[in-house]
């Protein structure tokens, strides 16, 4: 084994061995549509979403599989709608720990409990705890089974960006391989290589901010104990570990522990088996039997780029925008940067669309970042408060929190990811002021029953018009578009959530199933000119 | 709309009674006390709008509220 491409961490999975490509003996660097840099769950998603709509796509990514360690673990349901419209979400829901129940201690009090009883009427939990290698093993099957019918998506193991010369309508990449180097070109290049993203670097693009900065010791312990299936959640521990710790159940008999440390640490010290264990020992008391089955310490900051897009380079997941732990944020937001990003890209590359439609990518999922990092400080600030006067407000709070509903409003741990409605797009169209709220133009379409199914899959292929008590043709095509038409009987759920006062309703909805536009009657160019925004003809 | 005209009922009792449920606190606890008194006043009131006023007079009395 050569180390012309070094191995920077062990692997859970081998899914993508490296195999030498002919165009590593190409005379001239050969010329993709897409190239996707980095191989995580973002990468993956990615290359997912762009193959199964027909758009050939290069995976390149320096190792050749999933790493080792547990990581994101928590998925939330807007993800597994997305990665139930990818075809992979089977296997998650089978594989994933669903929880409902979340319980918040102060020291060595229980403060209170919560259950995230998540509304009625949608095809997935609000959450599941997986392993963040099992995830990115659920997305290459489907990637699989995707290339299996067709799909051009192409994997590249032991593929390392060295360099990166952007032009024009191009870029070119320097690669290193176990058998050498050689050059790919580009139309565009999706930098999904995380938090530390190399491309970031060798663009020299600023990843600024509010920075934050705190470790976490992130403690996997296998057991057989009673714990029940839920979050447990400390403001300063009894066992005096710091600021928070977090216990929650994975898959396999596995619990993850999460130390909040400090930002002063000695990190050497912190990982020594015994350290840790002194740690968890503390925690589960010295009667409970564990083994450790992985511990890493993550330390975070919180920023974003400026902008996603940099001409033919675009930014997604974490090389964009990184945010703390709390909430799940991180990997749930990189996935809608996915879902947001995919259909503009394959309506760009066909034509249908112009160039300008990947602004909005920028545009919506700067603001999706900003309302992470805005929910992530919060939790944060509340979490670690930064002045004594804070920090009087926080106990005060806690204190009530124990006798009083109310202040357990304000106990933030976290606020546990949704997803983003892109409120004041440039995207998006008329709204009907008789309609709900939760669906005005921007949000993304709640799920509901329909007979032998549900919605959400019946949307997200292309643009859907949705018509509930309106007459309207089959389809529709305009701007190079054919829009199929979607008739839904007024069931309570499709009522409460798409029609509230209105007697009808025409929805127009976007490939990433989010709402463009809507009325209370089919008027067809209206409808025509709402689409030619959401494309950005506009 | 934030009330800034009187609107004790009782003021010389009421005033009477902040101070008294101090008695026999430590400056912390009496820091303490007042930090949960806030917020329990805070959530009667309830309005977001209503209470950024209060706490933007609070921090400078001289200004009258918007």
């Amino acid at each position: 084994m050569t180390d012309l491409v070094a191995e920077r961490y062990r692997l859970a999975f081998r899914l993508y061995p490296y195999a030498r490509s002919p165009d590593q003996d190409a005379p001239a660097p050969a010329r993709h549509k897409v190239i996707i840099a980095g191989g995580g769950p973002i990468g993956l998603a990615t290359a997912l979403d762009l193959g199964r709509r027909g758009v050939p796509v290069v995976l390149l990514d320096d190792h050749e599989g999933a790493g080792l360690g547990s990581r994101a673990l928590c998925f939330a349901k807007r993800t597994l709608e997305i990665c139930d419209r990818l075809g992979a979400a089977g296997p998650m829901l089978d594989k994933g720990v669903q929880w409902n129940v979340g319980k918040v201690f102060h020291d060595d009090r229980l403060l209170y409990e919560f259950n995230l009883l998540p509304e009625g009427g949608h095809a997935f939990p609000a959450f599941i705890n997986l392993q963040q290698p099992w995830f990115e093993k659920f997305l290459h099957d489907a990637i699989l089974a995707a290339q299996a019918e067709g799909a051009p998506i192409e994997l590249r193991g032991r593929n390392r960006v060295d360099a990166v010369t952007p032009s024009a309508d191009h870029v070119t990449l320097d690669i290193m391989t176990p058998d050498g180097p050689y050059q790919l070109q580009a139309d565009w290049l999706i930098a999904c290589d995380g938090a530390r993203s190399p491309l970031r670097g060798m663009l020299g693009l600023s990843f600024d901010g509010r920075v934050f900065e705190d470790n976490f010791l992130i403690a996997d312990v296998k057991m057989k104990a009673d714990f029940p299936t839920e979050r447990w959640f400390w403001f300063e521990p009894h066992f005096k570990s710091g600021d928070s710790a977090l216990l929650h159940k994975q898959p396999d008999d596995i619990w993850r522990i999460d130390f909040q440390l400090g930002w002063n640490i000695d990190r050497a010290k912190e990982l020594e088996p015994a350290n840790i264990r002194a740690r968890v020992d503390a925690m589960l008391g010295p009667d409970v039997a564990y083994e450790l089955d992985w511990c890493s310490i993550y330390t975070f900051q919180c920023r974003r780029m400026d902008r996603f897009r940099h001409g033919r380079v675009l930014f997604a997941g974490d090389s964009a925008h990184q945010v703390s732990p709390f909430g799940a944020r991180g990997a749930n937001s990189g996935i809608q940067d996915v879902d947001n990003l995919a259909w503009k890209l394959a309506l760009v590359l066909d034509g249908t669309a112009p160039d300008s439609l990947l602004d909005s990518y920028d545009a919506e999922r700067v603001h999706g970042a900003d309302e992470n990092i805005l929910n992530s400080t919060r939790a944060t600030d509340f979490i670690t408060p930064k002045t004594p006067v804070s920090k009087l407000f926080r106990n005060a709070v806690l204190t009530l929190a124990e006798h009083l509903p109310f202040a357990r409003t304000v106990v933030n741990s976290g606020r546990l990811s949704l997803p983003c409605t892109y409120d004041g797009s440039a995207l998006n169209g008329p709204d009907h002021p008789d309609m709900p709220p939760r669906t005005r133009p921007g949000s993304p379409c709640p799920d509901a029953p329909l007979a032998g199914g549900w919605l959400l899959p019946h949307l997200g292929r292309g643009f859907t018009l949705l018509s509930i008590n309106q007459t309207v043709p089959d389809s529709l095509s305009a701007h190079g578009l054919t829009v199929p038409r979607l008739a839904l009987d007024a069931t309570p759920e499709i009522a409460a959530r798409y029609l509230g006062n209105a007697k009808g309703a025409v929805y127009l909805i976007r490939p990433d199933q989010h709402v463009a536009a809507r009325w209370d009657h089919f008027d067809e160019s209206a409808i025509a000119a709402a689409l030619a925004r959401a494309i950005g003809k506009v | 709309m934030l009330i800034t005209a009187p609107n004790l009922t009782r003021p010389d009792e009421t005033y009477e009674r902040l101070i008294a449920i101090h008695d026999g606190l430590t400056e912390a606890e009496s820091h303490a006390l007042n930090a949960r008194l806030v917020l329990i006043l805070m959530n009667h009131i309830g309005d977001h709008q209503v209470l950024d006023q209060a706490l933007r007079l609070a921090r400078d009395p001289s200004r009258a509220p918007d």
